[in-house]
């Protein structure tokens, strides 16, 4: 199922640009950026002599590690694990909201309206409640990445089913289609490319979400490291910290990106 | 044969006797009106519309933009039902959509995740009875697709996605659609319209192809004068809201035609005569 690329007969298989539309660059680009992005930051810090307790350079960021690193790598886990949960809660529950959103006239009037009402609650209010409530530990964070990253998803997947066009619909109308199979024909395969768009928005959210209330109502997590490293002076750490977040966040974009382009081959 | 027809005026749901003398009317349009609310005002679009349509007979309704004849071959479709009157498809009055009708559209709405031979495929997976076939004889009914789109010239582009083909191959792939599952009636909406002058006429040669070897009963709506002249048996005509049919053209041109009958004198005649009968508000 893979659509063959149409290249330029004219470019010369040495032109920067060649190489730019090739597969390898499409990983090694993004590497050189960002061991770019590194070294100015190493050199400038060294240069002007920021303090460390301001902005550590990269080199005193790895030199945690050795003494730190276990202890980040088992927090790193737990954020990942409640980030998961709470977004698998949210894949769930949005698709099927979605669905109900975009199919039924009456769930869009009664529910929808609720949906954005709730979703202009700021979620960072609702964590020192969540934490009256549920305890501090894994069920405030999970709550919190749940409810931040459902809102993209099931708005997405409403507007992916409302958007088919009436005449594709006809297709299958005229046909003598049943409700169903014109889901299951046109409305779901529709669907797919506005999922999977949600799905990279929302888990970057539900990341988002766990970390806040991990900072706020927990003992364990990114979140929670990050606070008492801060709390300590240990800048450094911290950044290890947060190093240690965007690798996990990139980790699962392109795991997305790649379920995307399995799924949605036609985009 | 007197009760026969009484039958169909009366519209009665029974279906009429097979017999060889009934060969007069496949299709039957009975003072048919459609209004339609525009912001709170009804609006007589379609009025007391009667006409027949002869089995394996090709007729085209032609007249000016807005004055429903796409409502007309929605009725047909079953899309929409006619407010007053009967339409009628071998003496039952057609009330919900048909299996045994085949649709092209003036988009060719491809569905863009399935490839060329997929999208063929899809009337057979939702009619009922290929539905419960395809599943068994997937390679069967996969090798008349192959066929139909080998006779329209897209065999080479059978597993492509419609966003790879050109407009026309687009529209040939949807004229395959709506053939596959050999249907009876074949209702065009202006199949052509978005294609420029040369691949419509080629389209036009193709299209009278696959008629005649389906032997299918047809109703065109198009906007092109030689168009409905080239591919019709009876050209009908229909004025500015609320429309009627203002005028009868049979077409009595020998089939199979060719390009150049376009430049004869018999058709010039008959493309005055339309034109004439086209009139704006």
């Amino acid at each position: 199922m893979v659509l063959t690329q149409q290249k330029p007969i004219n470019a010369s298989p040495y032109s920067l640009e060649s190489w730019v539309n090739s597969k390898h660059s499409s990983y090694l680009l993004p590497l050189i950026t960002t061991v770019l992005l590194f070294i100015v930051w190493e050199i400038s810090v060294r240069l002007f002599s920021v303090p460390e307790f301001i902005l550590p350079a990269p080199s005193a960021i790895l030199a945690e590690i050795p003494q730190w690193g276990r202890a980040v790598a088992k927090n790193a886990w737990i954020t990942l694990a409640t980030t998961l949960v709470g977004f698998s809660f949210a894949l769930l529950s949005g698709v099927l909201i979605g669905f109900t959103i975009g199919y039924s006239k009456l769930a869009n009037l009664t529910i929808y309206p609720l949906l954005i009402g709730f979703n202009t609650i700021p979620k960072v209010a609702l964590v020192p409640l969540m934490s009256i409530w549920f305890g501090i530990g894994a069920v405030p964070a999970v709550i919190t990445a749940f409810l931040l990253a459902f809102f993209p998803i099931a708005v997405n997947v409403a507007i992916g089913l409302a958007t088919v066009e009436s005449e594709m619909q006809d297709v299958l109308t005229s046909l003598g289609a049943s409700r169903f199979e014109g889901f299951q024909k046109v409305g779901f395969p529709h669907t797919m490319p506005y999922l999977f768009a949600s799905l990279k928005v929302a888990i970057s959210q539900a990341f988002i979400g766990s970390v806040i209330a991990e900072t706020v109502a927990s003992n364990g997590g990114i979140g929670y490291v990050i606070l008492s490293a801060s709390s300590n002076f240990n800048v450094p750490l911290a950044f290890l910290a947060l190093l240690a977040l965007a690798v996990m966040g990139i980790f699962l974009y392109s795991i997305f990106m790649v379920l995307e382009k399995r799924f949605v081959h036609w985009i | 044969m007197a009760e026969q027809i009484s039958l169909t005026a009366l519209g009665s749901k029974q279906p009429l006797q097979q017999s060889s003398s009934e060969t007069s009317a496949d299709l039957t349009f009975q003072d048919v009106s459609l209004q339609y609310r525009m912001s709170g005002h009804p609006m007589q679009v379609i009025k007391q519309v009667s006409l027949t349509v002869a089995p394996s007979e090709f007729v085209s309704i032609v007249g000016p933009s807005g004055c429903g004849k796409t409502s007309l071959l929605r009725m047909i479709s079953g899309l929409n039902p006619a407010h007053s009157g009967q339409v009628c498809f071998r003496g039952e009055p057609i009330t919900k959509p048909l299996s045994n009708v085949g649709i092209a559209f003036q988009n060719p709405v491809l569905l863009p995740w399935r490839t060329t031979l997929q999208n063929v495929l899809l009337p057979l997976e939702v009619i009922p009875t290929h539905k419960r076939q395809i599943k068994t004889h997937r390679d069967r009914y996969e090798r008349m697709a192959q066929d139909l789109l080998t006779t329209v010239g897209l065999e080479d582009f059978k597993n492509h996605y419609p966003q790879q083909l050109s407009g026309g191959m687009k529209q040939r792939a949807s004229l395959c659609r709506a053939l596959i599952h050999q249907p009876e009636l074949l209702l065009l909406d202006e199949p052509f319209a978005a294609l420029d002058a040369f691949t419509r006429e080629e389209m036009w040669e193709l299209l009278q192809r696959l008629w005649e070897r389906s032997q299918c009963t047809s109703v065109l709506v198009t906007h092109n004068l030689r168009e409905a002249i080239f591919l019709s048996d009876t050209v009908y005509v229909m004025g500015p809201r609320p429309s009627q049919i203002v005028h009868t053209l049979k077409v009595d041109l020998p089939r199979p035609r060719t390009l150049d009958m376009c430049f004869t004198e018999s058709f010039h005649q008959m493309y005055s005569e339309l034109r004439r009968h086209i009139q704006r508000k």
